[in-house]
């Protein structure tokens, strides 16, 4: 199909419409509104469900509800609302029902401002809310991304009836990137687990109560299974020079294309650089990083936070190489210039 | 009560075996609680009504959170006050469905009360069942927000307070401020002589439903001997003597026979699937048929990786200036990126953003060191001046900058951008000057291509042309300007 110039943000309204999205509840919240604004548009128009909740508090209550009736659903907000969101998240994924969050992270703590950052990284890769539960989290870096990986969301989300994030930083959402869009691929399962006010689903149920301690814990064990198979099924990456690569920087979203300039420079130079850059959060790409161990003097994780994501990386990497990490905050972004200087200040030290 | 309820209406389940331990026959309830009472006098009604199949029992978090032990209807849990947003999604998504929402009065009137106030006020097509026990059950006992003054609790040890805690929440009073709820009235239960009037409430709100009208509540009045710490028959009278003193029965509101309903039609929510045509139609995906590409312009070497940096106040055109770019670009069969600043920057009136029109994939869309900088006032000048790579260019609005750039190691074009506008009958068309401008010196765009997709970036057809001829007026400026 023909290309379009779009915003990120918009370019996920798009993408949850061709993966058969049915129904957005939302709150406005900078740098995420072009998405409630975009879908108040399109979902109508389209014969699904708009409506701007009183507070995320109550969108992620109603994407429960939604989930819980068998929709395609989804939400979006940024790092204040997410933390607002929480809780349900936590019910969401307890009660084993499929979601789309997206999170257009901003600066932190408490307000902040509404530049970019990455700082929701533990929030949303580590289970923000409450209990043993994880969600697939998967960074898109791109306009087209937004739109694929949004797609892809509600594809997992249905797939393994667990909540799924789409995060991204304040200036994937806001930049404007020719995006193809793809084939509409509304290939919903059959939900018989719903509860649509039907005969057939009447004697369905959805809620999180394990009142016994050996069925919790059962529960819980089964869920744990099913993120070991997202572990083991659904890692995606991008590797990029890295086949020969002595350095590998890693890092995701806004900071990932910074990085992809920097690795051209100085590959220019000579210097034999990579970047290594997630896809998915969760499951974290550990083994393909643990990999690279073998070959690479030391790692690079750069981050627009205090060092969330390098945990993650140092959890792979074991210590067997030395794994560096700059991040910038406050809504401060990473420049090609600051990491070409980052990279051979260390190799010159 | 006692727990136990004799001739089960079928919303029931006959043997409750959702229920743990042996006993499947009683409820879960305490000997003289409400809730018992509440929730036959609900399964007679959607019985009555035949509507148990097309039910959805929304359980909130308190005593009922167990709700759907007993309804056999469908059952969703909700978290603690949040099962009006639960409901609201519910029934929306299957507008067919008798969506029935049960909340104590913490979780209605205390966490929830937003969500309550809010599904109330848009008039959600559901109906919300309210106990309201003056306390709060399931956690022991404490303070509820329809506590009484001088009611003792295990948080209000010396009696409730009004300079501490406030005064009782009467929630059917105060939804009745709103304008859509149809039907709200306050009953009282757990003693024969108010069953009838309770019962009729119960019917009466979930006809409402059924026919389509509209948000409706029924508030019930419940003992709660465990929370209250009286034997039930105590509780039962401090109901009747006390609570109700302060809680006065009877409807706040009725517009059932005003209210038009609406009923959905036969399947379902009677919506249509769209065809993946018709989808894509609908959400203004463009398609091969409808966009026109054209040959990558030849121009220069150094255009091959453009980095454009164009900036001004609030009004100038900025951000479209780089969306024109960025889009004739696209067509020109460049990578581009486009990046605004964005936020609270952009209310003290200035604006900028990053462009990249490249032969290659784009990394960073960020810019530190503009190739083309375009300032549009005389503070972009001065922020963004020295920041220019050696060799490239400053296209300046000279109509609003007197003062040219100081730098002699890039090109510098004057362009009187404002005034070219100006004269056109627009000051706003001063950025689609601007791009003749930059198109005539760099050759980075086709001019008539541009032109003839002006309106890929001007939506409103009256300003087209307007545009178009800006283009051309800017063009015309430096084609004649050597440099
Ligand atoms: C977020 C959250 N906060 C607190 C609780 C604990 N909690 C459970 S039930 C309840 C109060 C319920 O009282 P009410 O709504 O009056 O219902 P009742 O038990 O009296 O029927 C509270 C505070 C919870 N489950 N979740
Ligand atoms: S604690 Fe109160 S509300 Fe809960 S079951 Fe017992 S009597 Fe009923």
């Amino acid at each position: 199909m023909a290309k379009m110039l779009i915003k990120g943000n918009e370019a996920i309204v798009k993408g949850a419409l061709l993966a058969g999205c049915e129904a957005y509840f939302g709150y406005p919240i900078t740098p995420a509104s072009e998405i409630a604004e975009a879908a108040s548009v399109y979902f109508p128009e389209v014969g699904g469900t708009f409506l701007q909740a009183e507070s995320e508090v109550g969108a992620i209550n109603m994407v429960y509800g939604a989930a819980g009736a068998g929709q395609r659903v989804m939400t979006a907000s940024s790092s204040p609302g997410i933390s607002l969101k929480q809780e349900g998240v936590s019910y969401i994924a307890g009660s084993e029902l499929p979601a789309v969050i997206v999170d257009i992270m901003r600066g932190g703590p408490g307000l902040g401002n509404i530049a970019p950052e990455q700082s929701d990284y533990n929030q949303v890769v580590k289970g923000g809310g409450h209990g043993n539960y994880k969600t697939i989290a998967l960074a898109p870096n791109s306009a087209q991304e937004m739109c694929d990986l949004t797609m892809l969301a509600f594809e997992l989300a249905d797939k393994y009836r667990n909540p799924v994030y789409v995060v991204a930083d304040g200036f994937i959402g806001q930049m404007m990137e020719p995006v193809e869009f793809p084939k509409p691929n509304r290939n919903i399962p059959e939900k018989p687990w719903a509860v649509k006010g039907t005969a057939e689903t009447s004697d369905n149920l959805i809620s999180s109560i394990e009142l016994d301690p050996d069925d919790l814990e059962e529960h819980n064990r089964k869920m744990q299974r099913k993120y070991q198979e997202m572990r083991e099924s659904e890692v995606r990456y991008q590797a990029y020079h890295c086949d020969d690569a002595e350095i590998i920087l890693i890092g995701f979203g806004i900071v990932s294309r910074v990085i992809q300039s920097a690795v051209d420079e100085l590959r220019a130079q000579g210097v034999k650089v990579g970047m290594l850059r997630p896809i998915t959060l969760f499951p974290f790409p550990s083994d393909v990083i643990r990999q690279y161990t073998d070959q690479v003097s030391k790692f690079w994780v750069m981050e627009l936070n205090n060092g969330q994501m390098v945990d993650d990386v140092r959890l792979a990497v074991e210590n067997r190489v030395p794994v560096k990490f700059h991040g910038r905050m406050g809504g401060n972004v990473v420049g090609t210039d600051e990491i070409i200087e980052k990279v051979l200040e260390e190799e010159s030290a | 009560m006692s727990g136990n309820i004799l001739e089960k209406p079928q919303s029931f389940y006959s043997e409750y075996t959702r229920k743990p331990g042996a006993d499947t026959l009683t409820t879960h309830y305490c000997p003289g609680c409400g809730h018992g009472v509440l929730h036959k006098l609900i399964a007679e009604a959607l019985d009555d009504f035949g509507v148990r199949e097309k039910a959805i029992f929304v359980s909130p978090v308190g005593c009922s959170v167990f709700g759907y032990y007993y309804f056999h209807t469908g059952n969703v849990q909700a978290a603690h006050g949040r099962a009006s947003a639960v409901a609201t999604a519910l029934k929306r998504a299957n507008p067919d469905s008798i969506v029935i929402s049960y909340q104590g009065d913490g979780d209605l009137a205390g966490i929830g009360g937003n969500n309550i106030l809010q599904a109330a006020n848009r008039g959600e097509n559901f109906t919300t069942f309210f106990v309201n026990n003056a306390i709060y059950g399931m956690t022991g006992g404490q303070m509820a927000p329809t506590t009484l003054i001088g009611q003792t609790t295990t948080t209000t040890p010396r009696g409730r307070t009004h300079e501490n805690e406030g005064y009782p929440l009467r929630v059917a009073e105060l939804l009745a401020t709103l304008e859509a709820p149809v039907y709200l009235e306050r009953v009282l239960i757990g003693d024969p002589k108010y069953t009838m009037k309770a019962r009729k409430a119960v019917r009466k709100a979930i006809k409402a439903q059924i026919e389509g009208k509209g948000f409706s509540m029924v508030e019930a009045l419940s003992a709660c001997p465990l929370g209250w710490k009286m034997d039930p028959v105590d509780a039962k009278n401090w109901v009747q003597d006390v609570l109700v003193k302060y809680f006065p029965l009877g409807v706040t509101r009725d517009n059932i026979s005003e209210v038009e309903g609406y009923v959905p039609g036969e399947n379902g929510n009677g919506r249509k699937p769209l065809s993946d045509r018709e989808l894509v139609k609908k959400i203004d995906i463009p398609s091969d048929e409808t966009t026109t590409t054209y040959p990558l312009p030849e121009a220069e070497d150094r255009y091959k990786h453009s980095e454009i940096k164009i900036a001004g106040f609030g009004g100038q055109g900025v951000l479209s200036l780089g969306v024109g770019l960025s889009q004739m670009g696209m067509l020109q069969q460049y990578h581009v990126s486009w990046l605004p600043s964005y936020g609270p920057e952009m209310r003290g009136g200035t604006a900028h953003c990053h462009v990249k029109l490249s032969h290659n994939p784009i990394g960073a869309p960020l810019i530190e060191k503009p190739t083309i900088l375009v300032p549009m006032n005389k503070p972009s000048l001065y922020k963004f001046e020295d920041s220019v790579v050696e060799g490239g260019d400053i296209f300046y609005n000279s109509s609003l900058i007197d003062t040219p750039p100081k730098r002699s190691d890039v090109n510098v074009y004057p362009v009187d951008a404002t005034e070219i506008a100006d004269g056109l009958g627009n000051t706003k068309a001063a950025n689609m000057v601007m791009l003749g401008a930059i198109i005539a010196k760099t050759g980075l765009l086709d001019k008539e291509a541009v032109i003839t997709e002006m309106k890929q970036i001007i939506k409103k057809e009256k300003y087209v042309e307007l545009n178009q001829n800006a283009v051309q007026a800017g063009f015309d400026a430096l084609q004649s300007v050597s440099g």
